[in-house]
């Protein structure tokens, strides 16, 4: 590579670090992205939807080309307790107006990875694989390159698109190593079965697929499980707080297997074949997990590297948000008239592109989420609560508001509790 | 095919790996791992790694990581003394991701 001085060497050939890729070279910049893995997506691991909005910012009509799964048009929720199971299933057409773009989609990194990437090539931009970035090279308190397989390699800026564990931005004095509370680890099994058994399952017409998250499937530990359907494969996983897994004292793999095991799950994957597992960690903090700074002189940080995921309960934003901060990195590069303004412009364009704005507004989940009755009690009483309505013995019912409260206590809950948690929910959201 | 319990050797069996021989990314003092109280690695692992041998301390090895990093972040003795990402090309290579 030469004593070339590129406009921006990019770490990590993820989303954002495409997203940015791809826009700098599109207005003809010289971009080097440096990606660890053999191949682009090699190293990641999703649920995994992705929100096509943000693909269609970077460049309209690029949906249409991408390598994605299944359209979502089924939204699930799920919760369980013991062997019981209740099922939310929201269909919604609109979301998936035939000639338009749908909104989101199933994707598979290792797959969807490559593809965004190839499209940065033919923009311009060189993307080299199987090499890991060690350091950062730091002249006169600002970034000016990158060491990365023996070489030494120099750019205008240096953007740090390497993941949830950003070594780099570690390596560069911007962040702590991750504090095990601002973090949730995810197993993952991809389980391989005939497209069409998945049509006839998730009740799904050819391309339609399904988007699943599960509560109560973690034995009491903050975290869940999601299910998502590809075009002849399930994303079947679960997320838990490691933290609490430590205090728990079960192992995480073994939690999931029985999780996998539950009699409203495996009906779903039956005569399906794994053929992967994969583990990572994720973001779990939202809008205040988010470094208090992401940039400094000839270096900017983007997409999970930059805490750039929310956790809402019902769907997870991640892989839009970092297309968002990459295609604001790649603005901020091409819009700075000095490199001592492209972290500040940086900054404005996270606010432009409507990512921040985003994050702040969803603050409010991670205290939701945080009631710890959401991941056992509260699916139990739930589960409870449908096992009165629904079961029919020919005895006597009681009243209504009686079972309820019946239900409540035997739950060990006040209602003190109750309100309490409710109250906290409300000003949480 | 039924689908049924896996356990993670099995399960990591279907991944696709280049280990790194001459250079491990993940190594342990495991003078400090023996005297640790709480162990949380043996049951936070994504891939049920870390084991306890014969006499209570801990035996890993790192040939079938996926690279998560919960083990480095939930280490609170320190017996983790090296954690990084395996050399370029060499660790797990996810076909699906």
């Amino acid at each position: 590579m030469g004593d070339e001085n590129f406009d921006a060497i990019v770490i990590g050939a993820g989303p954002a670090g495409i997203a940015c890729a791809y826009t700098l070279a599109k207005q003809g910049k010289t971009v080097l992205v440096i990606e660890r893995g053999d191949s682009a997506g090699s190293k990641n691991v999703t649920g995994g939807r992705f929100y096509t909005y943000a693909l269609e910012m970077v460049d309209r009509g690029l949906t249409a080309e991408a390598a994605l799964e299944r359209k979502v048009t089924h939204e699930q929720i799920m919760m369980l307790s013991g062997n019981r199971a209740i099922s939310v299933d929201y269909y919604d057409p609109s979301f998936n107006r035939v000639g338009g773009t749908a909104q989101s989609f199933t994707i598979l990194r290792a797959v969807f990875d490559p593809w965004f990437a190839g499209k940065a090539e033919e923009m311009g931009a060189t993307v080299v694989c199987g090499i890991r970035v060690d350091d950062v090279i730091e002249k006169e308190g600002k970034i000016v390159g990158v060491i990365a397989g023996g070489d030494e390699m120099y750019a205008n800026v240096v953007v740090a698109a390497d993941g949830v564990n950003s070594f780099i931005a570690q390596k560069a004095g911007l962040i702590k190593d991750i504090e095990s509370h601002a973090v949730a680890v995810g197993v993952k099994e991809i389980i391989e079965l005939p497209a069409q058994t998945i049509e006839q399952r998730f009740n799904l017409k050819s391309e339609e697929g399904a988007a699943r998250l599960i509560l109560g499937c973690t034995e009491g530990i903050h975290g869940g499980g999601f299910l998502y359907t590809n075009k002849e494969s399930i994303s079947l996983g679960a997320v838990f707080m490691p933290e609490e897994v430590a205090r728990h004292g079960r192992s995480l793999p073994e939690m999931f297997q029985e999780f996998k095991m539950h009699p409203a799950i495996c009906p779903l994957l039956e005569g399906g074949k794994t053929v992967e597992y994969g583990g990572h960690l994720v973001a779990e903090e939202g809008y205040r997990g988010i470094p208090k700074k992401l940039y400094r002189e000839g270096f900017l940080v983007c997409g999970e590297a930059a805490g750039f995921v929310v956790n809402l309960g019902y769907t997870i934003r991640g892989l839009d948000l970092a297309v968002l901060s990459g295609l604001a990195a790649a603005k901020a590069i091409l819009e700075a008239a000095s490199p001592a303004k492209v972290g500040p412009a940086y900054m404005q364009q996270l606010e432009a592109v409507k990512l921040l704005p985003i994050m702040r507004a969803l603050d409010g989940f991670t205290d939701a989420l945080d009631i710890p009755n959401l991941f056992g009690t509260y699916p139990k009483v739930a589960a409870d609560l449908f096992q009165k309505l629904y079961a029919v013995d020919g005895s006597v019912p009681d009243h209504l508001r009686k079972q309820i409260w019946g239900v409540v206590k035997g739950n060990k809950l006040t209602l003190r509790q109750l309100f309490a948690d409710g109250i906290r929910g409300m000003k949480a959201l | 095919m039924n689908i049924d319990r896996m356990q993670t050797p099995e399960l990591l069996s279907l991944n696709k790996f280049n280990v790194d021989e001459e250079e491990p990314h993940i190594v342990l003092d495991k003078e400090i791992c023996a005297r640790c109280e709480d162990k949380p690695c043996l049951v936070v692992c994504s891939a049920g790694l870390y084991k306890l041998d014969k006499s209570g301390g801990i035996s890993f090895d790192y040939a079938g990581c996926l690279e998560c990093g919960t083990c480095r972040i939930m280490c609170k003795d320190k017996g983790i003394v090296k954690w990084v990402y395996p050399r370029g090309t060499f660790g797990v290579s996810f076909r699906h991701g």
